[in-house]
């Protein structure tokens, strides 16, 4: 991996509604490519440490904290990959990802699929709903880096 | 001087009885909560000495005068209840257990209870026996104040005014004795103790003055006897049309007169006492009518001609200087007048505030809904105001009348009123065909000719009636003249009204239940009352088939009913009851299944405040559910007492049968959810472990890496892994926690403490919750000092978590906690109520299980054990906590003995298996009634 010229991650500007956008200038020839990767995720924590990771390898992060409107976030701000959390509040991962596959728009988008619950009954019915790929909480990082970019590239 | 010693006297006397029935109530409300029976107070003596609010100044001073005027027929008046008491002993104790089986609160309440629970007919009655009770209560006001002048001949008060004092002062006795609570069974012990002991009083007074005249003024029994032969008149030939009528008509208003309703069956412990009073009542009416005669004759010869000899038992010992024992006279008399209004209008109140103010309430707010505020001040109010007009009528008719007429005519003519009560309580007992249109019928037929021929002639011509209806009849139509109706001339006013009205009411009542048909609740109602001797001698095990299911959603109902019998009974008497009644079906909480069964058993107990046919009108408005069923009428249909006795068994195995199967259901669904839940457990353990996990590991991860993580942000991510691990341990903690308490292996260390201190702690720490928002706690810092001896720690973490919980989710502008705490026995029970939404219902069987968060993690701030690990906390500590419903916001209760029980054989067994035991039994305690203590 390459992560000489990665560009530190810049102040983080956070809207009251916990949704982030981060659209530094960066340089093109890293793996991300300034291309855009939209994580769903419930967990503050959970989802800076995403951010921080991809960004440092080259991709625009945008965060999305909230099931309920997670669906209009997708089809708004068109992106190369959805990072998705199954337990979110309002609506499940599932439900989100179910109305995605459904959808002629966002059925090509990407989905990898995190879970804290990790049990093969979950696995199983991330694949069922169209999942592209499927991680288990807690994750290694490089494991996560290595899957988005294959994921984005395929 | 004369004058201030007898008001001395009186007020004294007064004081006296106020001591006592304040101490009968003290006593029998102490012995209530120790759980024994009041013996003394509710013992065959006290009630039949209650029975003689029978005997009124009326007989006090009126026999006398009675005897002098018209020889023995004085002694009518006793015959008719002796003859009630001795030979029709079956009637009235079948009206006895109606009355407990139905748990009705007056006579307007069984006949209402009867005739298909309808109000109607209780309205009948009650302006009936409002009308009839009047007179009556003028004549006591009148009694007294004649007695008072007779002691005041050189300085007479007005009648009026004295009448006016005496009413008024009875009115408050009343209201503070009659309707100091609403009690369930709506009995007064403190008022019956205070009727018995002026039953001894008046009885004592009339054989000293009895005794003083026979042997004090004549030569012994055989003087006196030679005296009265030698008095004998005319005019005390008997009359045997007179005496037939009399006595009938006496014997009707031992079972009619609404008092003695009340101290007859309403007041009436145990319905073994009548076996008793049968002979000891007759036995009290002997001693009371043996010196009249004496007395009249020796009044007769001894005092100047054109004494009032109504007055004799007074003015005789009086006029020969016996002063202190026409003192002792005088209160006899004095008592025999004020326990007659006292239960008469403790009695009359009750029907005006049941049948006329509580369904007026009701309909005015049909529309309204239910609203929040207590009834039982209501219902109290009412009958308050109730005794006031009561009195007031009653001087009212004393100052219109005059006051001037003999004492025992006026007696008869409400006698006669209430007797028109007879036919409709008689077919209520004895005939299935009575029906509610053939009672209401004759009621008012036979109330209107009362008034018409006998009530309002009263009042003398002129006053009411104008004297040319009197003599001519109205419209000039000469059979219709209020004393000669039909042509009938020649009989005495009172035996005409009698006849007549009883005649008339008695066939309207056969020829119109024969023609009309009755409906389903009141042929169940007939079948109860007409039956009720065969159905078991408890009154809990008359079984009303009746309730049936209606549509709709049954919690609902459940959580309404008991809102409103918490405005009846109280919040304590109406949760324990449905807690109790939920128990009984096998279920947690306070909201039993909306069974037939639960529904009658609650309509009984309300009919206990309001009367029947208010409580059946209550639960049929809120319920949705109707009443009978097709089975039912075939119950009632088929009359032969084998077949309802094979047909109660078979119900009663199928009732069984429906139950195993409702247990097993329940036992398997309990499984099932078992299964469930352990599963997921485990899945909401793995993801509050991993979440933090997955932070702790991607940051420590980054800052291994090192590349592009600045100083400020490692310093950021370090902070974030510290959290994270803090959250995690906290998580283990709590489930640690959870496990031993579940487990019950927890060491508890048992400490004392003062509740309010506890309070205050846990008021302290859970202000860490949302710190900026601003509540209001309610507390009665007074009632919180109770000495504790439990683990504090513990109860307090409670205390924290419950009021964490509500600083987190209630959801008020102006967010209120109130914090209630009482004591029931050994037990200590604080509620904590907030202004807020509450919890759906279908959540309230929810919140106590593990995780069971209702909202999302970040409102929270939990992993959802809080609550759970509440429940198990007050579980060891031999407690509970629960969720109460309908308070207006969310609503806990946690209860807990205030000593904790395994205290003593702590230090003896090994400190963690006792909490564990003491937690079986209080379950198994509650299942099987089985003591605790015995066993240990």
């Amino acid at each position: 991996m390459d992560h000489e010229s990665a560009g530190a991650p810049g102040a983080v500007t956070r809207p009251a509604n916990g949704n982030a956008t981060h659209s530094h200038a960066r340089p093109t020839h890293q793996p991300g490519g300034g291309r855009t990767i939209l994580v769903i995720e419930d967990e503050p924590n959970i989802s800076e440490a995403i951010r921080f990771i991809l960004h440092r390898d080259g991709w625009t992060v945008l965060t999305h904290a909230d099931g309920r409107d997670a669906l209009e976030r997708v089809e708004s701000c068109h992106p190369a990959l959805v990072i998705l959390d199954v337990m979110l509040p309002g609506r499940s991962g599932f439900d989100i990802l179910q109305v995605m596959r459904d959808h002629s728009g966002l059925r090509a988008v990407p989905v990898l699929m995190l879970t804290a619950k990790g049990q093969a009954a979950d696995r199983d019915m991330a694949m069922r709903a169209g999942a592209s790929r499927f991680m288990a909480k807690p994750f290694s990082n490089a494991e996560l880096l290595a899957a988005v970019r294959q994921l984005v590239d395929a | 001087m004369m004058f201030n010693l007898l008001i001395g006297a009186s007020l004294a006397y007064v004081i006296f009885l106020f001591s006592i029935a304040f101490f009968a109530e003290r006593r029998a409300e102490a012995l209530r909560k120790a759980g024994r029976a009041p013996r003394l107070l509710r013992s065959p003596l006290v009630y039949t000495l209650s029975l003689s609010v029978y005997c009124t100044a009326w007989t006090f001073y009126g026999a006398v005068g009675y005897a002098a005027r018209s020889g023995l027929e004085f002694m009518t008046i006793y015959l008719g209840p002796t003859l009630v008491f001795v030979g029709w002993w079956w009637l009235l104790r079948k009206l006895v257990r109606a009355g407990k089986a139905q748990r009705v609160t007056s006579i307007a309440d069984l006949i209402a209870s009867r005739y298909g629970k309808s109000n109607a007919v209780g309205v009948i009655v009650t302006l009936l026996a409002v009308a009839a009770a009047t007179p009556y209560i003028a004549l006591q006001l009148q009694s007294i104040s004649l007695s008072f002048n007779a002691f005041t001949e050189d300085q007479p008060v007005a009648p009026r005014q004295l009448a006016l004092y005496v009413a008024a002062g009875l009115a408050v006795f009343t209201i503070l004795f009659g309707t100091r609570n609403l009690d369930a069974n709506e009995q007064h012990p403190g008022v019956v103790t205070a009727i018995a002991v002026e039953a001894v009083v008046k009885l004592v007074a009339l054989v000293a003055v009895g005794c003083f005249v026979v042997w004090g003024l004549s030569d012994g029994p055989a003087d006196v006897i030679a005296r009265i032969q030698s008095a004998a008149r005319p005019e005390w030939e008997i009359q045997p049309s007179r005496w037939v009528g009399l006595t009938l008509l006496s014997a009707i208003a031992i079972v009619t007169l609404p008092r003695m309703f009340q101290v007859l069956v309403v007041e009436n412990a145990d319905e073994s006492h009548l076996a008793a009073a049968s002979w000891a009542f007759p036995l009290y009416l002997m001693l009371m009518s043996l010196f009249v005669m004496p007395i009249a004759v020796v009044g007769l010869d001894r005092l100047p001609e054109g004494m009032n000899p109504d007055l004799f038992v007074l003015t005789l010992p009086k006029a020969l200087g016996q002063e202190g024992l026409a003192m002792l006279a005088f209160l006899g008399g004095f008592s025999a007048a004020t326990s007659m209004v006292i239960i008469a209008s403790i009695a009359l109140a009750t029907m005006i505030s049941n049948h006329i103010v509580v369904p007026l309430w009701l309909t005015s707010r049909a529309g309204r809904g239910q609203g929040q505020g207590d009834m039982r001040a209501l219902v109290l109010n009412a009958r308050r105001l109730s005794i006031g007009i009561i009195l007031g009528l009653g001087y009212l008719y004393f100052s219109v009348s005059g006051g001037s007429r003999a004492l025992a005519a006026i007696g008869l003519i409400a006698f006669v009123g209430m007797a028109q009560v007879l036919p409709a309580l008689i077919g209520a007992l004895y005939w299935q065909g009575a029906s509610r249109t053939g009672a209401a019928t004759g009621l008012i037929l036979g109330a209107f000719i009362w008034l018409y021929a006998l009530f309002l002639p009263s009042f003398g011509p002129d006053v009411v009636l104008s004297a040319a209806l009197m003599s001519d009849g109205p419209f000039g139509i000469g059979w219709l003249r209020p004393y000669t109706l039909f042509g009938v001339a020649g009989m005495d006013p009172l035996l005409h009204a009698l006849f007549w009205s009883l005649t008339i009411n008695a066939g309207a009542f056969v020829l119109v239940s024969l023609f009309s048909y009755p409906g389903a609740v009141e042929r169940v109602q007939a079948a109860q009352f007409v039956n009720v001797l065969d159905q078991g001698r408890r009154g809990d095990g008359v079984m009303t088939p009746g309730w049936v299911r209606g549509g709709g959603d049954s919690e609902t109902e459940v959580e309404d009913l008991l809102i409103t019998a918490q405005r009846l009974m109280g919040d304590t008497e109406a949760q324990g009851f449905f807690q109790s009644e939920a128990r009984a079906q096998g279920k947690e909480g306070y909201l039993p299944d909306a069974t037939p069964e639960f529904l009658d058993r609650l309509e009984r107990t309300l009919a206990g405040s309001v009367g029947t046919a208010t409580a059946h009108a209550m639960i049929v408005q809120i319920s949705g559910s109707s009443h009978v069923s097709v089975e039912d009428l075939m119950a009632v249909a088929s009359e032969a007492a084998q077949i309802m006795e094979h047909s109660a068994q078979l119900e009663a195995k199928s009732e069984e049968l429906a139950r195993t199967a409702r247990q097993l259901r329940e036992a398997n669904a309990m499984l099932q959810k078992l299964s469930v839940q352990k599963d997921s457990f485990l899945s909401q353990i793995s993801h509050e472990l991993r979440t933090p996990m997955t932070s702790i590991r991607a940051f420590s991860e980054i800052l291994m890496d090192e590349e592009g993580v600045d100083a400020d942000a490692r310093i950021k991510y370090a902070g974030i892994i510290h959290d994270e691990s803090i959250r995690l341990t906290r998580l283990l903690d709590d489930l640690l926690d959870l496990s031993v308490l579940e487990n019950g292996q927890v060491n508890l260390d048992i400490q004392s403490a003062t509740l309010s201190h506890l309070l205050d702690r846990a008021l302290m720490a859970s202000t860490s919750v949302q710190p900026e928002r601003r509540f209001t706690i309610l507390r009665q810092v007074a009632d919180e000092q109770i000495a504790l001896k439990t683990d504090t720690g513990r109860l307090t973490q409670v205390f924290i978590n419950v009021l964490s919980n509500a600083r987190k989710y209630c959801d008020a502008a102006d967010p209120v906690i109130r914090i209630s705490v009482r004591r029931r026995g050994g037990r200590v029970v604080v509620d904590f109520v907030d202004n807020g939404a509450g919890i759906p219902k279908k959540s309230q069987a929810l919140i106590f299980e593990k995780f069971a968060r209702l909202t999302d993690t970040h409102q929270a701030g939990g992993a959802g054990l809080g609550l759970a690990i509440c429940r198990e906390i007050m579980h060891n500590l031999g407690g509970d906590i629960a969720y109460v419903p309908g308070q207006g916001g969310a609503a806990f209760r946690v209860s807990f003995p205030a000593e904790f029980p395994g205290t003593k054989e702590a230090s003896r067994t090994a400190g963690g298996a006792r909490p564990q035991g003491a937690r079986r039994m209080g379950r198994r305690q509650s299942d099987q009634g089985v003591d605790t203590r015995a066993m240990s």
